[in-house]
C-alpha cells in the first residue's frame, strides 16, 4: 500500500537525521564507510521505522523480525538508526572506533543492542539469513528475516550458495535487499567484476526480483509489501542507489567508500544534505 | 537422560564411530526438540542421515556448499535451535574455516560440529580428503571446544556431553573403520578431563583418537617386556586441555610422549608442549604425528605404521624417549 504523506514526511525526517548522524560519526571516529552508509540509509530507515516488528526495550524478544546487515561496513549507518530507534543513546556513538568501544565499524551483536548478527566479512549474511528463515519455519514462527547485501559483496560465491538454498527451500519468510550503488573499493562493479545482468542472475537462482529506486520510500514500501505477501518463494529487492547519497561531493565517487571528515567538511556535507531535504 | 541413552547397548564391535554418532543423535533428538541436523551432501557418509530419516523436518541438506552449511547453522542457532553439523573434517575446518570462526565462534553460538574422516582415516583418498590440520585450526578459535574421541563409545559420550555444554564444540572422528577401544561408556568421560588408562612412573604416553588403542597395546607390551612402568593418558579434549593431568605426569614420570593423527604442528602435541613450557618444569618430551608433510596415500593402518602411530611405532618412540637426556635442575653447565 502506498505510504501516506505523513508517513513519507516522518521517514524523510528520520533519513535526514540518519545522514546527519552518519556525517557526525564519520567525523568523530576518524574514518568510516560513509559512501555505502549513505547509500543504504533509506533502507535501514524504512525497515526500522515502518516494517521491522522489534522492541528496543526487549532486544532479544524471540518473536521479533530479524535483520542482517550483511554489508557490515555500513555500521556507520546502522548504529545511529538503532540509537534513534531507542536501543541506546546516540551520544554513546562518540566512542565509535575508539579503544574498548562497543562500536567498531563492523557491529558486534554481543556488544551492540539491536544487532541480530555480527557481520563485516562479506558474503556471510545471506547464509545466516537462510538459517534464520529455516529456523523460523521449523519452529512454526511467523517472523520475517531481512537481509541487506552490498552489490560488490555479490562477487562472493557464498552469496550464491545461499541464494540457491533460499529458493530450493522456497523461503517466503526471507526478504533480501541488494544495495545496488554500483561501486566497490577498486572501482565500479562492472569494471572490477561485472554483475550484470544482475537481476537475471537472481531470477536464474529462483528469486523474484523487484527493481526499485532505493532512495524512494514509496517504491521501497511497495516492494516490501509485495515480498511479505509473496508465498511462492524468496524475493530480492534490487535497490538502485547512489553511493554517498545526499552529500554532493561524495555521490558516486569511488574514493568516498571510506574516509574521514574534518569540521569544515562535516559542515559542507550537512549543508548538502539539508539542501536535498529542502531544509537549507 | 532417557532410557534410550545407554550407549553400550549399541553393538560397538560392528558399528563405526560415525554410525554410533548417528544413532546417538537420533536418541538425543527425541529428548531435545531443538536439535536440528545439517549436512552438505554427506548425510550418508557422516551418518547424520540417520537423524535426517528419523526427523526429516529437522534436517537440512544444503548440497555441496560448506560455506553456506556453516552460515545456515549459525542462523539456525540464532533462531534458538541447536544445530549439529556434519561434513568431512577437511571441509569443516578449511573450506568453511571463516564461517566457523566468524559466524559461529565470534558470535559464540551453541552449534556442534561433528567432523568425520579426520586425520588419515580416508587414507586411500589422498591429501584432498586427509585432514591433519583441523585441530590446530579449531583450537586457535576463541570460544571453541575441541574433542577427538578414541572410538565409537567415546564419540557417543562426547556427543551426549556436548549437548549441555555451552558454545561451539568441534568433535573430530574418523571414517568409521577404527577398532573399538572402550567396552563400556561409564569410565568417567568429562569434557576437559583426561582419562588415565594406566598408571605408571617411568613415562607418560599422551594420546587421542585412534592412537589411544595403539598406545595402550604398546604400554602393556613395554610393561611386560621392558619392565617399564607406563602411564597412559587419553586426552580426548584438546581444548580446554587438562593442564593438571599433564603437570602431574611431568612431576611423576618426567618423560612424556604424545601420539596423534595430526600434523606435529598445532595439535595435541603442541597443546601439551605449551603446558609444559609455561610450567617451567623440565622433562624428556617428544611428539609423534604426521611430520609436517602431506600424507602418503594408503589404507589407514598402513599409514599409521608408516608414521609410527601404531603400537610398534609407539614402542620404538618410548625406547628412544627413555634414552633421552633432559635437564632436571637449574644447572645448565653440566648439560652443555
Amino acid at each position: 500500500m502506498a505510504l501516506s504523506t505523513k508517513e513519507i514526511k516522518e521517514l524523510e525526517q528520520h533519513a535526514w537525521q540518519a545522514r546527519h548522524d552518519i556525517i557526525d560519526i564519520t567525523g568523530w571516529s576518524g574514518g568510516a564507510h560513509i559512501g555505502g552508509g549513505l547509500s543504504v540509509a533509506d533502507m535501514l530507515v524504512i525497515l526500522y521505522f515502518k516494517y521491522l516488528n522489534v522492541d528496543p526495550k526487549n532486544p532479544q524478544w524471540e518473536d521479533r523480525d530479524r535483520l542482517i546487515v550483511s554489508k557490515g561496513h555500513a555500521g556507520v549507518a546502522y548504529a545511529p538508526v538503532l540509537a534513534r530507534k531507542g536501543y541506546f543513546d546516540f551520544q554513546d556513538l562518540e566512542t565509535f572506533n575508539k579503544f574498548k568501544s562497543p562500536f567498531g565499524m563492523h557491529l558486534d551483536c554481543l556488544k551492540v543492542k539491536g544487532v541480530d548478527v555480527s557481520t563485516g566479512s562479506l558474503g556471510h549474511g545471506l547464509p545466516i539469513a537462510v538459517g534464520l528463515a529455516l529456523g523460523a519455519r521449523i519452529q512454526k514462527k511467523d517472523w520475517y528475516t531481512y537481509c541487506i547485501l552490498g552489490d560488490g559483496e555479490c562477487n562472493e560465491g557464498s552469496v550464491w550458495e545461499a541464494a540457491m538454498a533460499a529458493s530450493h527451500f522456497k523461503l517466503n519468510n526471507l526478504i533480501t535487499f541488494v544495495d545496488r550503488n554500483g561501486l566497490m573499493i577498486d572501482g565500479s562493479t562492472e569494471e572490477v567484476m561485472g554483475l550484470e545482468p544482475f537481476s537475471d542472475k537472481w531470477r536464474a537462482f529462483g528469486f523474484i526480483v523487484k527493481e526499485v529506486d532505493g532512495h524512494d520510500f514509496n517504491q521501497l514500501a511497495e516492494a516490501i509489501d509485495f515480498a511479505k505477501a509473496e508465498k511462492s518463494g524468496p524475493v530480492v529487492i534490487m535497490a538502485k542507489t547512489a553511493k554517498g547519497k545526499g552529500v554532493d561531493f561524495m555521490e558516486n565517487e569511488v574514493k568516498w567508500h571510506y574516509g574521514g571528515l574534518d569540521t569544515d567538511l562535516r559542515a559542507k556535507a550537512k549543508a548538502s544534505v539539508d539542501r536535498m531535504y529542502g531544509k537549507a | 537422560m532417557s532410557e534410550g541413552l545407554t550407549w553400550t547397548v549399541y553393538d560397538a564391535d560392528s558399528m563405526t564411530q560415525a554410525e554410533i554418532y548417528g544413532q546417538v543423535l537420533c536418541d538425543l533428538g527425541d529428548q531435545y526438540p531443538e536439535i536440528v541436523g545439517l549436512s552438505a551432501d554427506l548425510a550418508n557418509s557422516t551418518k547424520i542421515g540417520k537423524f535426517g530419516k528419523k526427523f526429516p523436518e529437522r534436517f537440512i541438506n544444503v548440497g555441496i556448499a560448506e560455506q553456506n552449511l556453516f552460515g545456515v547453522a549459525a542462523g539456525m542457532a540464532k533462531a534458538g535451535l541447536l544445530p549439529f553439523v556434519s561434513t568431512m573434517a577437511t571441509f569443516a575446518s578449511m573450506r568453511a574455516c571463516e564461517q566457523v570462526r566468524t559466524d559461529i565462534c565470534y558470535q559464540n553460538l551453541n552449534c556442534k560440529i561433528i567432523a568425520t574422516h579426520g586425520g588419515a582415516s580416508f587414507g586411500q583418498a589422498g591429501s584432498t580428503h586427509h585432514c591433519t590440520e583441523d585441530v590446530a585450526i579449531m583450537r586457535s578459535f576463541a570460544n571453541m571446544t575441541v574433542i577427538v574421541p578414541a572410538d565409537g563409545i567415546e564419540c557417543a559420550n562426547a556427543v551426549k556431553a556436548c549437548v549441555e555444554y555451552p558454545g561451539p564444540v568441534y568433535i573430530r572422528i574418523g571414517r568409521g573403520f577404527e577398532p573399538k577401544f572402550y567396552d563400556k561408556d561409564d569410565y568417567g568421560f568429562e569434557i576437559g578431563k583426561a582419562v588415565q588408562l594406566m598408571d605408571g612412573t617411568d613415562i607418560t604416553l599422551i594420546c587421542c583418537g585412534v592412537t589411544v588403542l595403539q598406545a595402550m597395546e604398546a604400554a602393556r607390551f613395554l610393561k611386560e617386556n621392558d619392565g617399564l612402568s607406563v602411564r597412559v593418558l587419553n586426552i580426548h579434549t584438546i581444548k580446554p586441555i587438562d593442564e593438571e593431568a599433564i603437570l602431574k605426569a611431568v612431576l611423576e614420570t618426567r618423560r612424556l610422549a604424545v601420539f596423534e593423527e595430526h600434523n606435529i604442528h598445532g595439535g595435541l602435541g603442541s597443546a601439551v608442549a605449551d603446558v609444559i613450557a609455561l610450567s617451567g618444569k623440565g622433562c624428556a618430551f617428544t611428539k609423534v604425528g604426521i611430520p609436517d608433510c602431506f600424507c602418503e596415500v594408503g589404507y589407514p593402518e598402513d599409514l599409521y605404521t608408516h608414521y609410527k602411530l601404531d603400537a610398534d611405532g609407539v614402542i620404538e618412540t618410548v625406547r628412544q624417549v627413555m634414552e633421552m637426556d633432559f635437564e632436571e635442575d637449574d644447572d645448565w653447565e653440566d648439560e652443555v
